[in-house]
């Protein structure tokens, strides 16, 4: 029989691993939150704003197109926009079949949309990352993007957030969402990496686009390098935005030095006239679904990550992982690790040649990623920006004095306490922004150690959502649907 | 000599409690935790402080007691630490139950004429008041009953602020350490051991939940604690909708009952985020932590009969626990028959957090020799129920 694989995410490794599953004979189901393929990096463009230089902001966007239309138009596979994975239901102890998938289709402002339940042969998670953002004071004024919301804007509705920007975080990512921005039509004044040149270039060796061929990223970062260039936009490194100010909206953002922990050195604050900042200090993995499906996680010095071993699998049978929640390395090791992935899931021979270099691009791909993380790490002196009115989580406005005084309260410091106590993280946005920076935070103030997890306790990590998507009521009240007994009955 | 030295086994809401009233009486008290204060079951419930959902009994004598102690428990918590009580969120709001059928309703008007000989004030409402008191509430109802002696709490502030006068009273909390087992003497305990070392005492409370019966068959004397799952529900935040704890009369049913692989009744409130919490499930199925979309759903269904127009509010958030239960259906308050000095206050399913404040005084009664605030024979340890074999969970 045709074994039946479910994608969850259709950006780069999601899309990858259903071409490849398709390739080895599967039936594939490949579903997205999103009404179009391409998840982060190939954001698509309404069809109304469709211009006829669509590719322009894209790299690789001919490649994109035909990988999209082959899977999109294959017979074996069915394409689910709108659909939302809302609950992975595991099965029980000690049977390998992997966990049932809850999606809800359809708009999701509109009413009522369809609740259905998959029952694959194998799953693939490919949800990817969200831009992690740390507090400072002023983070929560309008005007203040995460840069990646900004790129979206500008790449995906031609929206430009400013006509003066200062873009500031770690990481490369700062250059492309730069380029966006500038090719959007805003003038950005500066971009900023936090780490000082001699902590990325430890990373990297001395420049990033020479040294990070492997992943495919040289001529790409060197386009945008030149950009920056031609634009006369600086490029500073050991130089962050601690602070952002304006009267209902940001109207100008305070600049400093930071010493290689990230600490403010005194005395070289700098104020810069703005109407709009982007800032983004890396990526948090979207775990929730790795984590409802019982999957276990990696400790790393960036936060945890999906563990996979060597042929994609995670620690829960039938259970396949790619892309940025495996590690952020970028579109090309996504889609490595999408085509691994996707042909594995589906009983494709784990010894077939083709694998060889993808297994090798994989492989290169992880070596990127532990780069990307050692040129562009989160100082630990950050939390010195704020002070104790410095809103923390954004949905339950708490903020930075009133989490320290949870935590630092010795029969409530525990996390679950001071999550139920000051409300942090327990927000519409259920902690995907702030989760990290509480958790951050709680470890450092709080004494007491937290002892091991206890039989019937869900572990107190920010990622655990067991509604991994927002439902309605009476949707959830509906009984779901199962599409495939459907077709079958006349 | 020093004083009598009291090791509490278990930071949840009974711990918390129990450690509060026996500090305060002089007891050097340590509170033993495995893991974080307040973050097990305490954490993973609501919040309801009710007499509404009791039928004539020690369970509704012991609700009583409590729903009498709180207000002066959380003023003499204020007197020292006003920001955790605070933090305490206590709600006088009272309770609406509703029996949206004929049959539901004749047994809930039966139910609440024998709570009202025993003390409990409840109030039937016609359709006029409850639509005033719950405008968004189904009008499709068979009979309403007012209890304005519920309340509600958020539990782990709750739990927390009790621990936090335990400690001001000169307890000690060592908590990521785990009970292990105990020394004893002469059928006498003498010491608890740790995963951090041997803690000495005169006295051991176990307090441990839903795991008391395992801690307790460590220290050499099981007792019958099983777990009970229950699920819970949180939307968005919203404007106001709901303004009392309201729940449906089936509740009744689920709470006495030990039959059924999963029940679930509505029970409706909103907390002071303009969340609401929409509860609860009842299964036994050990400690099986995963999240049933299946149950969910019956959850939801049981929600919107009550307020169909919260089809379209927006659910964030589910969580679980396991509340401790003996298989018949009361808490377990007093000394062990087998082994001196160990005392147990636990298997308070549903209803721990609103019990605690009575659990914690008559336990204090009993081990101090005062004159206990209600009689404790029910509760007892020796009874068949807690000390049976019995299957494990
Ligand atoms: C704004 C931005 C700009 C970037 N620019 C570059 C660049 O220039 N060059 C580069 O190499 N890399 C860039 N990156 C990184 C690049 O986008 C990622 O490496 C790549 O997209 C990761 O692929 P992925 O398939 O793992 O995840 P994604 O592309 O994030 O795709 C995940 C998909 O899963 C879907 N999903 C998540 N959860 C659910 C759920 N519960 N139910 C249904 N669907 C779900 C999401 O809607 C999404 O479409 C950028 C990232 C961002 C955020
Ligand atoms: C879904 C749900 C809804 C509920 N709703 C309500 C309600 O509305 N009103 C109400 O009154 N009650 C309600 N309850 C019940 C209430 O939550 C419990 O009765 C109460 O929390 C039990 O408290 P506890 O202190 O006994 O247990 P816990 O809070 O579990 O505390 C026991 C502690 O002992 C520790 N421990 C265990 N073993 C060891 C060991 N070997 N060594 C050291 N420490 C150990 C644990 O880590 C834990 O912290 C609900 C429960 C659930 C699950």
């Amino acid at each position: 029989m045709t074994r039946h694989v479910v994608i969850v995410g259709a950006g780069p490794a999601g899309l990858a691993a259903a071409a490849s599953a398709l390739r080895a004979g599967a039936r594939v189901t490949l579903l997205d939150t999103a009404e179009r393929p391409g998840g982060q990096y190939h954001r698509m463009l309404p069809d109304a704003y469709r211009a006829e230089r669509n590719g322009r902001l894209h790299h690789g966007w001919a490649r994109f197109d035909r990988l999209r239309r082959h899977v999109l138009g294959h017979p074996r596979c069915a394409w689910w926009p709108e659909s939302a994975v809302w609950s992975l239901e595991r099965s029980d102890p000690g049977d390998p079949a992997p966990p049932l998938v809850h999606v809800l289709r359809g708009p999701a402002d509109g009413a009522g949309r369809d609740r259905l339940v998959l029952r694959p042969d194998a799953l693939v998670l490919a949800p990817g990352a969200h831009d992690r953002v740390l507090p400072f004071p002023g983070w929560d004024l309008p005007g203040v993007y995460t840069a990646g919301a900004a790129q979206a804007l500008a790449k995906g509705e031609r929206v430009v957030v400013g006509d003066r920007v200062v873009i500031g975080g770690a990481g490369p990512f700062l250059l492309p969402v730069a380029a966006s921005l500038i090719e959007a039509g805003s003038a950005v004044l500066a971009v900023l990496e936090a780490n000082p040149a001699r902590t990325v270039a430890r990373g990297w060796g001395r420049r990033p686009w020479e040294l990070a061929p492997q992943a495919g990223k040289a001529g790409e970062l060197a386009e945008y390098a030149a950009l920056l260039a031609r634009h006369r936009v600086p490029y500073r490194t050991g130089r962050a935005v601690v602070e952002a100010r304006g009267d209902g909206r940001v109207e100008e953002v305070v600049t400093a030095r930071l010493r290689a922990d990230w600490s403010v050195l005194p005395g070289t604050e700098r104020v810069v006239a703005v109407d709009a900042a982007c800032v983004s200090h890396g990526f948090s993995p979207q775990l929730e679904l790795p984590a409802a499906a019982g999957c276990a996680l990696r400790d790393t010095a960036s936060g945890p990550f999906t563990e996979v071993d060597g042929d994609q699998l995670t620690s829960v049978p039938g259970v396949y992982a790619a892309g940025e929640i495996t590690g952020i390395a970028g579109a090309p090791a996504a889609r490595a690790e999408g085509l691994l992935a996707g042909w594995l899931a589906a009983g494709g021979a784990p010894a077939a040649p083709e694998l060889r270099p993808l297994r090798r691009a994989r492989d290169r791909a992880r070596a990127f990623a532990g780069r990307l993380a050692a040129a562009h790490p989160i100082g630990a002196g950050w939390p010195g920006w704020l002070r104790a009115d410095t809103v923390v989580c954004r949905c339950e406005e708490t903020d930075f004095g009133t989490l320290c005084r949870a935590a630092d309260d010795r029969a409530g410091g525990a996390a679950r306490a001071v999550k139920l106590g000051t409300r942090a993280g327990l927000g519409p946005c259920q902690a995907r922004i702030c989760g990290p920076t509480v958790a951050e935070l709680l470890r450092r103030r709080a004494a007491g150690a937290p002892g091991r997890p206890a039989e019937g306790l869900a572990p107190a990590t920010p990622h655990h959502r067991p509604i991994a998507q927002p439902i309605r009521l009476g949707e959830l009240a509906r009984p779901p649907r199962d599409p495939h007994e459907k077709e079958n009955t006349p | 000599m020093g004083a009598t030295r009291v090791v509490v086994l278990g930071a949840g809401i009974i711990g918390a409690a129990c450690a509060r009233e026996l500090a305060l009486a002089g007891l050097a008290v340590t509170v033993v935790e495995r893991g974080a204060p307040a973050a097990a079951t305490t954490a993973h419930g609501e919040g309801n402080v009710l007499v509404s959902d009791k039928g004539p009994g020690p369970e509704l004598d012991l609700a009583l007691l409590s729903r009498r102690l709180w207000p002066g428990v959380l003023d003499a918590v204020a007197a020292h630490l006003p920001e955790a009580a605070a933090a305490v969120e206590w709600e006088p709001k009272g309770g609406i139950v509703v029996a949206t059928t004929a049959g539901g309703a004749r047994e809930l008007e039966r139910f609440a004429a024998a709570q009202r000989e025993a003390g409990v004030t409840a109030e039937p409402l016609d359709a006029a008041a409850l639509a005033a008191a719950e405008p968004h509430l189904t009008r499709d109802f068979a009979l309403a009953v007012h209890y304005p002696g519920d309340a509600q709490v958020q539990p782990a502030g709750t739990a927390t602020a009790l621990l936090a006068d335990a400690l001001r009273a000169g307890a000690v909390l060592r908590a990521g350490c785990e009970v292990l087992g105990a020394d004893t003497a002469g059928g006498r305990i003498t010491a608890v051991r740790t995963s951090t070392g041997t803690i000495g005492a005169d006295a051991v409370v176990n307090a441990a939940g839903p795991w008391s019966g395992e801690t307790a068959r460590r220290l050499g004397a099981p007792v019958d604690v099983r777990p009970r799952r229950g699920e819970v529900l949180v939307t968005a935040p919203m404007p106001p909708t709901v303004f009392h704890k309201v729940y449906d009369a089936d509740y009744v049913g689920a709470v006495g009952s030990g039959a059924g692989d999963l029940q679930a009744s509505a029970v409706v409130e909103s907390t002071r985020a303009g969340t609401i919490l929409l509860g609860s499930s009842r299964r036994r199925v050990g400690f099986d932590e995963r999240i049933r979309p299946g149950v969910l759903s019956v959850i939801a269904g049981k929600a919107l009969r009550l307020f169909p127009s919260l089809a379209g509010a927006t659910v964030m958030r589910a969580y679980g626990g396991f509340r401790p239960y003996v298989p018949d259906h009361l808490p377990v308050i007093g000394p062990d028959p087998r082994l001196d000095g160990l005392w147990h206050a636990t298997g308070h399913e549903g209803a721990g957090i609103g019990l605690s404040a009575g659990t914690a005084r008559l336990l204090a009664d009993l081990m101090l020799g005062r004159d206990p605030a209600m009689d404790p024979a029910p509760f007892r340890a020796d009874r068949p129920a807690v000390l049976s074999e019995g299957e494990s969970r």
